[in-house]
């Protein structure tokens, strides 16, 4: 378990030469599991890379207590502040930071060698097995793709026989299919990794893909923290205000149906039909179901293209960030679902809560990455993509 | 070469190549640490500093060997000392020669070694940090393998600039041939003395020589070492 709590000031603390002007105030404190990815969410300059350094030891805060399963990296009160080399926190920079000057296998090595004997952790050929990163030992960081690079990254990291795994937006340097291209690794290295992850993002698609536990983060302090799933239906947090706000479900691949085209993903509370996937039966994955694309219907449809009908329960109706719409919380067995519809459509309808509706869910998007498949060391990863 | 170069001249030349050696092997250690200083460190009288070290590029190289002389000469506050304690006499010397020809080229390598230090990101020793390796460890490993085309440049430019030294080497250890008569120094003598011109010309296309020469090794040192660093 992860136990953080900071307080750090920038500003007036700046020195003669250059007094910072925007006196940020960092003041967040949360706990994240001890196994699985606690992801810091929220806007630019919201002070969650801050919070990384501060776990790292590379940033030591005005107040603070960092505590790894009990034992303290940093406690002011106490006059602990262990130096980022004691840590064993094995950080993944945004901008990879391999040494240039040597191989992409000295590199891997130089945590590992550094390790205490006694640290337990995939080997080295199982994490190269496990990023791919094979063919590439010999050659230099120079030489490497951006995406390339951070594999490497990631690999060195996790060669550290680190205790706690810090991502620092990872895949923000890269451009989207770079990401695409290195985000099945994140997941696979989330399965492999047997220490919990802290990952620092501003991206939905990298939250929806990797995060456990959710930490929201805005001008320095935690709005909300918990499970993401559970975030995700929460309708007065920043979230809410997004384009893609909607809720996350857990799920599972239950069938293929090639010849329609189809694959059958079931979820606490029914079955989705989504364009055939390529992850076997009984492969974990996660959809979010964005409140835009389901409408809702009091009677059963007829003649619709859409593929997905599920009968629901009107939970609630709540505001929206737009004040000529609002959110409908739909229950469907003991899953919830957010629909974004109009004030007027809600009148006109005369919803009201404990109504059986039927839940129109326009577009399905997957979350590709969580798929990941149980064999490790395979080149190729999983391809993924949206379906509707 | 001794065929075609007197014995004076092949000596100026062997002393030019001793002592210029001699000031870079003195300086490289202190010039890497007052680099290092300059580039990281945060204190009080870090601009002093830096200006002490640039001083004999501005000052004129008889003030640098005149200040040596007082400083350094038997009857000198470390002189003295040295050469009642140890028996060491630094005036009129090769050592001499050694130390005024490593004085004036101190900011030269001080400059290029800074160079060096700043374009080693300090992101690279954070990562390294996490990954466990400590002060020494990281500064070994990191720091200074990032930073040897400074090092190198600095110390390859301050060998072909030292081979060169006249005005404090003159000054402080004078022009004793064998002893201190050094490349230049001989050039000097040589166009000073009447018939003197044809060996003045060898002694000068040596000199451009070995400049070139020192040049191109250290372009070529560059390169190398970028091509190393798998930088482009």
């Amino acid at each position: 378990m992860l136990e953080v709590a900071l307080r750090h000031r920038f500003g007036g603390a700046g020195s003669w030469r250059a007094p910072r002007q925007d006196g940020f105030a960092l003041e967040a404190g949360f706990t994240g599991p001890a196994r699985g990815v606690t992801a810091l969410f929220g806007p630019s300059g919201c002070g969650k890379s801050t919070i990384l350094a501060a776990v790292a030891g590379l940033l030591r805060p005005a107040e603070g207590r960092v505590a790894l399963d009990g034992t303290a990296l940093l406690d002011t009160a106490r006059g602990i502040a262990l130096p980022p080399e004691r840590r064993r926190c094995g950080v993944v920079f945004q901008d990879a930071r391999l040494f240039p000057h040597l191989s992409v296998e000295t590199n891997l090595r130089y945590g590992l060698r550094r390790a205490p004997a006694g640290a337990g952790g995939p080997g080295f050929g199982e994490v190269v097995a496990l990023l791919g990163i094979g063919p590439l030992l010999a050659r230099r960081p120079g030489t490497l793709s951006g995406g390339e690079r951070q594999r490497v990254a990631l690999g060195r990291a996790l060669l550290s026989r680190p205790r706690l795994l810090l991502m620092d937006e990872p895949l923000a340097a890269l451009d989207h299919a770079r990401r695409a291209e290195v985000l099945p690794f994140l997941a696979r290295l989330r399965t492999a990794a047997q220490v919990p992850i802290l990952y620092v993002t501003h991206a939905i698609e990298e939250m929806d893909a990797l995060a456990d536990h959710l930490v929201l983060l805005d001008h320095g302090r935690v709005l909300a923290e918990g499970p993401a799933e559970a975030l995700s239906t929460r309708t007065d947090l920043p979230l809410a205000a997004r384009r893609d706000a909607g809720a996350l479900l857990p799920c599972r691949i239950e069938a293929h149906d090639a010849e329609r085209g189809l694959t059958r993903v079931g979820f606490a509370g029914g079955v989705l039909l989504v364009p055939l996937r390529e992850e076997p039966p009984g492969t974990p994955a996660r959809v979010r179901l964005r409140a835009r694309d389901v409408a809702v219907a009091t009677e059963a449809p007829r003649g619709l293209s859409t593929q997905n009908v599920l009968p629901a329960v009107l939970a609630g109706i709540e505001p929206a960030p737009h004040p000529q719409e609002v959110f409908l919380r739909l229950a469907l067995g003991p899953s919830l679902l957010l629909s974004r519809v109009t004030r007027d459509s809600a009148g006109r309808l005369g919803l009201r809560p404990g109504m059986p509706l039927w839940a129109v869910i326009k577009a399905v998007t997957f979350d590709h990455a969580l798929a990941a498949p149980e064999g490790r060391g395979e080149a190729t990863p999983p391809r993924g993509g949206a379906g509707a | 070469m001794t065929v075609w170069l007197g014995p004076e001249e092949w000596q100026a030349v062997q002393l030019s190549l001793a002592v210029s050696l001699r000031s870079v092997a003195v300086s490289l250690v202190p010039a890497v640490l007052v680099a290092w200083l300059l580039a990281r460190g945060r204190f009080p009288g870090r601009m002093l500093l830096d200006a002490l070290v640039h001083l004999p590029l501005v000052v004129p190289p008889v003030v640098v060997g005149w200040a040596l002389l007082m400083l350094f000469g038997v009857q000198g506050p470390i002189g003295g000392p040295l050469h009642d304690w140890f028996g060491l006499r630094l005036v009129f010397t090769t050592e001499g020669a050694a130390l005024a020809t490593a004085v004036m080229s101190f900011p030269l390598i001080v400059r290029a070694v800074r160079l060096g230090i700043e374009h080693v990101d300090p992101g690279l020793e954070a990562a390294a940090r996490t990954l466990g390796a400590g002060p020494v460890d990281r500064f070994v490993t990191v720091t200074l393998p990032l930073m040897s085309p400074g090092i190198l440049a600095g110390a390859v430019t301050a060998f072909a600039a030292g081979l060169g030294e006249f005005g404090a080497v003159i000054t402080f250890a004078s022009n004793i041939p064998g002893e201190t008569q050094t490349l230049p120094l001989a050039i000097y003598s040589a166009a000073q003395t009447p018939g003197g011109e044809a060996m003045a010309a060898r002694l000068a296309l040596i000199s451009f020589a070995l400049a070139i020469a020192g040049l191109l090794l250290a372009e070529l040192i560059a390169r190398r070492m970028h091509r190393l660093l798998g930088r482009a």
